[in-house]
């Protein structure tokens, strides 16, 4: 969708200082000089053309309890849709790209305890069209960027 | 620890905020909960830091950003936590991690970038090579998504 100065501006205070208060959408309102009703209209806009994925919390899955890996098996290109289809079959299996590897598709895997992860990637290895595939918890973190600049 | 009533804020929380006046109000009237009592719960979420960021998540695709690489490195493991910290200060990294090294997989540090052309993305690899003087390292652009959805917790 195409966005004016006034959505870009709106864009960057709910991405990085959206206010908790009772009426949050009257404070953005107000910092914008705009009315309640044309902040919510605006956002429900960009949540319906899907330019907003989620408006709400962004959770840290470790804080959480949650345990996670990211996951790239190789496979032949005539069976990736049907590869996809397991793999993706998983709800903790939030993320799946096609990238220019061997190893030619990458995902990431949640569950809510290590053995949980464990028996879903003994699931997805099980599969006979997957022929190999890595594991790779993270180790340590140095860096997770949720916000995006406008371009 | 989280309580159940935590759980079901969580829970709540990632159905996304209702786009009403007072949206917490009407999460806290389903959770019998006062809107006030909600808020502060929020709050501590973040300073707890199980809420990472409030607000809106956005497809970085639609602002523009279409190319991502993931940009591997194989760094000796003395370096590997210096070396992933000076990679992290960069603006265009999004993330960065230290992942094991495996039979076959050779490289321990992992650069997200997001560029507006496929020749960006490889612009900032090299720049962060130069800048750490690590030369080993392989760029896997993607050539299709298959699956990007939000988490859902306890459910």
């Amino acid at each position: 969708m195409e966005l004016d100065s006034l959505d870009r501006k709106l864009l960057k205070i709910i991405q990085a200082d959206f206010p908790l208060v009772p009426e949050p959408y009257r404070a953005i309102g107000e910092a914008l000089e705009i009315t309640e009703d044309e902040v919510i209209a605006r956002i429900k806009n960009m949540v319906d053309s899907g330019l907003i994925r989620r408006l709400g919390g962004i959770f840290d899955s470790r804080r959480l309890g949650y345990r996670g890996a990211l996951c790239a098996v190789k496979t032949d290109s005539d069976s990736i849709s049907q590869v996809a289809a397991v793999v993706n079959s998983f709800s903790g299996v939030t993320h799946n790209y096609l990238r220019e590897h061997d190893y030619n598709m990458w995902f990431t895997i949640l569950a809510e305890s290590e053995e949980k992860l464990e028996e879903i990637i003994s699931e997805i290895n099980k599969h006979p069209l997957i022929q190999e595939i890595i594991v790779l918890p993270a180790e340590k973190i140095f860096k997770i960027k949720v916000n995006f600049d406008l371009a | 620890m989280l309580t159940e009533q935590d759980k079901q804020i969580i829970r709540e929380l990632q159905n996304g905020l209702p786009l009403v006046s007072r949206p917490f109000k009407v999460i806290a009237g389903k959770l019998n909960m006062t809107e006030e009592g909600l808020i502060e719960r929020i709050r501590s979420f973040i300073a707890g830091g199980q809420i990472r960021r409030f607000g809106a998540a956005v497809r970085h695709q639609d602002l523009g950003y279409l190319y991502n690489a993931m940009v591997v490195w194989d760094v000796s493991d003395e370096k590997a936590t210096e070396t992933g910290l000076m990679m992290a200060d960069f603006e265009e990294v999004t993330h960065c991690y230290q992942r094991p090294r495996c039979l076959g997989w050779p490289y321990n540090l992992f650069t997200m970038v997001h560029g507006l052309s496929r020749e960006e993305c490889v612009r900032i690899a090299e720049k962060i090579s130069k800048a750490t003087g690590e030369k080993n390292y392989k760029l896997l652009f993607s050539t299709a998504e298959l699956k990007k959805s939000s988490m859902r917790y306890f459910e």
